[in-house]
């Protein structure tokens, strides 16, 4: 069977979710086989294998650790070239449309952005437009490569015994030229990551402080999800600039998500509309979140919300 | 120090925006602008050539001529002089195609620094950085909400999900900036009547030496095969709090299996 590269996606030796359902994409088309820069971990292994990778290639030069989207073109280019896969499919990442858009040029093949489904015939699916349209397309030229949205999928279990194939890559006096002098990860929160949450809980101008933020939080603990906050929170700093949700933060598409405080102008609605569930908070029974939403309340969120955060608790004990 | 910033006439993301019948963007039903995250490259241009005293901002957009009135603004906020790459053979051309053209422009300049938006507000797709970067064999820090200039070197600060980074390369190098790098100025009175007198230089493809072929629909790697309205979202129940609108949100999610 031939191949269909999936580029791994880790951080601290663990897989990310989004490679787990670009594999089960993977397997509709032919055998999923990995391309994994940096050492590869006992757990990051047996996620691999048992979500159906046939194959791991593994690309471990000290290059990889630095600023990886060069490092992780070229070595896509040269297991292209040994493997001839179907197809390559890579996170929608800021960093794997970099990866995408290089390795595009480099292979003169065509690109999909921000596919939400591909099928066995390669056929993909994006909803473009602030979701208001769905397009399909096919690449016609080269090796088509595809960056996958996260969540766009969910990952099935199909354990194998994989392969592991280590792989030497010469890596270009370009991809060393970017040097990372400084890095400070952000404080681990106990709370999922926004992109990948099940359950996402926001607030807008309407929460009214930053303080009231808090309100939020509990909420979204109660239901085990991350904290979502409008551009206007965060232009306000109310909240930090990394939760934002909309065009010009992040898209979520989760199970459920709850608006509260949120107008619902097309710039945040474009960040979550295509969440499974909305749920909204808003006191002006006009605002055009309510037309989106599943259930709306009326109301003002300072009381509303606490006194939901508290009915789940009740209901659960 | 010569920077060149790249835009794009985008149409209004608040009109209903729609395709063509052959799958294109429907540039003439919506009123276009400058797409607004360009203007924070451009912002991030003009701070550079202010703080070092010297320098030039030339902005280059590709589009028909309808597209002029992005490099007016960008002209207006105070660059110094464009380059509009208009040519009918372009209509069509998917972001490989786009790359090519705009880094065979971008190869007459020789700029030192190259500035774009983090993604166009229309497409969205955020590639074309990547792959101007890659034609051109330069380095690409991307999704800056920081930069500097100093010397040789260009540094940002990048805040992903995981870390806040320091990043640093030698010029020249393609840089993009999100809206978190500060707000762009608007254009002055001034700087209105400022901008009818700067040069807008017209190129064609064959200016640039480029095959029509390689470009517009039929230079397209990829290809639609159908577009289709989202099925809209209908609304759902919506109640007034009289006291208890927590409680029945509470049972809503509970009826769906969230709690």
């Amino acid at each position: 069977m031939r191949e269909v590269l999936v580029l791994a996606e880790h951080e601290r030796g663990q897989i990310s979710k989004s490679t787990t359902e670009l594999l089960t994409l993977a397997s509709r088309m032919g055998m999923p086989a990995v391309v994994h820069l940096g050492d590869l971990t006992e757990s990051a292994r047996s996620v691999l294998a048992e979500y159906g990778a046939g194959k791991i290639y593994i690309v471990d030069r000290p290059a990889v650790h630095e600023y990886r989207v060069l490092p992780a073109a070229e070595a896509l280019v040269t297991i292209s070239v040994q493997s001839s896969p179907v197809a390559i499919l890579i996170t929608s990442s800021a960093e794997g449309k970099e990866i995408g858009g290089r390795l595009a040029v480099k292979l003169g093949s065509g690109i999909i952005i921000d596919a939400i489904d591909v099928a066995a015939d390669l056929t993909t699916t994006q909803s473009v437009f602030a979701d208001s349209f769905i397009v399909r397309a096919n690449v016609a030229t080269g090796i088509p490569i595809i960056t996958v949205k996260r969540n766009s999928t969910t990952p099935v279990a199909a354990p194998t015994t994989p392969t592991i194939v280590k792989i030497d890559v010469k890596t270009s006096e370009l991809a060393m030229a970017a040097t990372i002098v400084d890095r400070t990860p952000h404080d681990q929160s106990s709370r999922p990551e926004l992109s990948d949450a099940t359950v996402v809980v926001s607030g807008g101008r309407g929460v009214g402080s930053a303080d009231n933020f808090s309100l939020i939080e509990d909420l979204a603990d109660a239901l085990g999800g991350a904290v979502g906050a409008s551009r206007a929170v965060t232009d306000l700093g109310w909240y930090a600039r990394s939760n934002q949700v909309g065009q010009t933060g992040k898209t979520v598409s989760p199970q459920l998500y709850i608006a509260n405080g949120i107008s619902g102008a097309i710039q945040h609605r474009a960040g979550m509309q295509t969440s499974k569930t909305i749920l909204a908070v808003n006191t002006d029974p006009d605002a055009p979140i309510f037309d989106i939403a599943d259930f709306g309340v009326v109301g003002d969120l300072l009381r509303v919300v606490p006194q939901l955060t508290e009915e789940i608790a009740r209901r659960r004990s | 120090m010569r920077i060149a910033v790249l835009v794009k006439y985008v149409p209004d993301a608040a009109g209903d925006r729609h395709f063509t019948p052959i799958f294109t963007t429907e540039r003439d039903a919506v009123q276009g602008l400058l797409c607004e995250l360009d203007e924070y490259a451009i912002e991030q241009a003009l701070q550079l050539v202010e703080t070092a005293g010297e320098g030039q901002v030339t902005v280059l957009t590709m589009g028909p001529d309808n597209a002029a009135p992005a490099l007016s603004r960008a002209l207006s906020m105070g660059a110094d002089d464009a380059v509009h790459i208009v040519d009918d053979c372009l209509a069509g051309s998917d972001a490989l195609a786009t790359s090519l053209v705009l880094a065979a422009a971008l190869a007459r300049i020789d700029a030192d620094l190259i500035l774009t938006g983090m993604a166009s507000t229309d497409a969205g797709l955020s590639v074309i950085p990547a792959m101007v970067a890659e034609r051109l064999s330069l380095p690409l820090l991307s999704f800056a909400s920081a930069l500097r200039v100093e010397g040789k070197y260009v540094t940002i600060r990048r805040d992903d999900d995981e870390a806040t980074e320091t990043i640093t390369t030698t010029l020249p190098a393609v840089v993009s900036v999100t809206d978190r790098t500060g707000e762009a100025r608007y254009p002055s009175f001034k700087g209105i009547l400022a901008a009818k007198k700067k040069h807008i230089e017209r190129l064609s493809l064959a200016g640039l030496g480029i095959d029509p072929a390689q470009v517009g629909l039929l230079g397209a790697m990829t290809v639609m095969s159908s577009v289709s309205r989202t099925p809209s979202r209908a609304a759902g129940v919506k109640v007034l709090d009289e006291g208890s609108g927590g409680i029945q949100a509470a049972a809503y999610l509970a009826a769906n299996g969230f709690i």
